[in-house]
């Protein structure tokens, strides 16, 4: 199992064929308080880099992409009722969808945790 | 906010920051030909005021304006009564503006009147929710189709051929514009078109008229039904907003979307416009809703308040991914909308639907006396259509030098189509003299 980052501050956590899919803690402080997230439909063909779900807080509303190419097999249904689990638990319970990756190579180019924390820090 | 002239000290300050020497170097780059120097031939250079007022008041008084005679004018405008309340109202400086306030929480009251107004139009469209207004009627239709190729993520929309043609051709231009495809059904007099037949996997919308531009009143419960098997949205206008007294509301019949013109309520003819568009969608829908929301609150003391909610849909958070390019609303004819609506209350608001349409049921008896004239209609509300054994514009013309409007013909709106089709309107405004007028002077020139 691994975990990778992207640029835009999402993860991907790998296992087997499938991975999920959610976005950084980083992510969700700048955020503040989610408030609606949109995901996006089970069975739809997602390109790497680009839009896959959108995360609205009381501040502002962003695009979510996909951080590999593939299909979307399942999405975070608890998301819809409880939008907050995005800001309690980013990358535990507030995934966002799962899906079936077409390229697993395209990982290769992503972060990992370190490289992530260091990418972050140097944000700040 | 104060509003200063510029001196010419202030224009050579700009252009020499700009780096241009002159302001027509500004126009560089439009070629010259499309350029004009110079004065405009025939156009008077100075005149002064009174002798401007007398004549633009000549010019003006070549137009027959209708309130001063006999009109039968409708498809998408409509002549009412507008209590003089509504007027002095309006203008009371707590509430008169032309938009949202660009901070608007501090102007309570314009959002609780937008509030009340969101409040109004859900309940006669018969929607979950409505947005603080669009800029007419058409505007709104077009939008609608926006919103459903948004949901549906498809980008193809069925037009009814028994939708206003204005409505259309702004729908066209947007979908010209911003990529998406329009299937306009032909114009459909008497109905019977086959919708469903045009609708398929890439059909984000349906979009139908009640009434219809010819006036006829429809049920689409079974359209709403069968456009939801395969995935398309329904999308129901309204131009006369009034027949929501009387006739089941959209949003009982299953529509998704509803964009109506609120002219009617509130809102002189002027011309054809500021008009105000009526926005209505099911809840699930609100997040792709454009325009702006007033929503209801409370205060850090639990006081209510009103603030505007949903702001991320919107142009100044969410850049180009907004819903819409609308950043304000129609204030001003939104609040003389639910000004009036409010003085009338449901049950003034329900007399006046009722006796528009015996205005209207009395017209179609009288005119269908007269030899030669047929009315289409089987249901109507304040508006239906009747055939001529002659060209209807010709008649119109020759009603007007009796003084008389006598109705749109469908050829004005369909591009030459449909000439002997003649659309009348009659509302509390029409008098039985005014039907006389018209009954008499239709036998004479027929």
């Amino acid at each position: 199992m691994t975990v990778k980052y992207t640029k835009d501050h999402e993860w991907i956590r790998v296992e087997g064929d499938t991975a999920t899919v959610g976005v950084s803690d980083y992510a969700q402080h700048q955020l503040g308080d989610v408030v609606f997230v949109e995901l996006p439909d089970v069975g739809r063909t997602l390109a790497q880099g680009k839009e896959a779900a959108v995360v609205e807080s009381v501040k502002a509303a962003s695009e979510v992409f996909a951080p590999a190419s593939g299909e979307v097999t399942e999405v975070n249904a608890d998301l819809e009722g409880e939008p907050a689990k995005v800001n309690s638990g980013a990358e535990t319970d507030g995934w966002f969808f799962r899906m079936r990756l077409s390229n697993p190579a395209e990982l290769d180019g992503l972060m990992d945790a370190a490289a992530y924390k260091d990418y972050v820090e140097g944000l700040q | 906010m104060r509003y200063l002239p510029l001196t010419e000290a202030d224009r050579h300050a700009m252009l020499a920051a700009v780096g241009v020497s002159s302001v027509e170097d500004l126009f560089r780059d439009v070629p010259s030909a499309a350029r004009r120097s110079g004065p405009v031939e025939g156009l008077p250079n100075h005149a002064g005021e009174l002798e401007v007022e007398r004549q633009l008041a000549a010019m003006a008084g070549r137009n027959i304006p209708a309130g001063s005679v006999p009109s039968f004018l409708g498809a998408g405008a409509y002549r009412h009564h507008v209590p003089a309340t509504v007027d002095h109202m309006v203008q009371r400086g707590e509430f008169l503006t032309a938009y949202t306030p660009y901070q608007p929480e501090i102007s309570q009251g314009t959002l609780q009147v937008l509030f009340e107004f969101q409040t109004q139009v859900a309940l006669l469209t018969g929607m979950d929710v409505a947005n603080a207004s669009m800029y007419d009627g058409a505007t709104a239709c077009a939008e609608a189709v926006m919103m459903a190729n948004r949901i549906t993520r498809r980008k193809k929309a069925v037009l009814s051929g028994g939708l206003h043609p204005h409505y259309r051709d702004t729908t066209k231009t947007d979908a010209h514009f911003i990529g998406f495809d329009v299937v306009a059904m032909p114009a459909a007099p008497k109905g019977g078109e086959d919708l469903m037949a045009q609708v398929d996997a890439d059909t984000a919308c349906v979009v139908v008229q009640n009434p219809d531009v010819f006036g006829h009143v429809r049920d689409y419960t079974a359209l709403a039904r069968m456009c939801q098997a395969k995935g398309a949205l329904l999308i129901v206008v309204v131009t006369e907003a009034l027949s929501l007294g009387l006739l089941t509301p959209p949003g009982e019949m299953g529509a998704d979307i509803v964009a109506a013109e609120g002219q009617s309520l509130g809102n002189a003819l002027s011309f054809g416009g500021p008009y105000v568009g009526l926005f209505a969608v099911k809840e699930k829908y609100v997040r792709q809703m454009p325009g702006r929301l007033c929503g209801q609150t409370v205060d850090a003391d639990g006081r209510r308040g009103f603030v505007l909610t949903l702001s991320t849909r919107e142009q100044h958070i969410r850049r180009e991914k907004a819903t819409s390019n609308i950043c304000t609303n129609a204030g001003l004819c939104a609040l003389a909308f639910s000004i009036h609506l409010s003085l009338l209350g449901e049950e003034g608001f329900t007399n006046l639907a009722r006796l528009n349409h015996a205005k209207a049921v009395q017209l179609a008896d009288r005119l269908s006396g007269v030899k030669g004239v047929e009315v289409l209609n089987d249901a109507f509300f304040n508006e239906f259509t009747v055939t001529l054994p002659r060209d209807a514009a010709e008649v119109v013309e020759e009603l007007a030098k009796r003084r008389i409007l006598g109705g749109v013909p469908a050829s004005r709106l369909f591009a030459g189509e449909l000439p002997e089709h003649l659309i009348l309107a009659a509302t509390e405004t029409n008098t039985d003299s005014d039907m006389d007028a018209l009954t008499k002077a239709l036998a004479e020139v027929l």
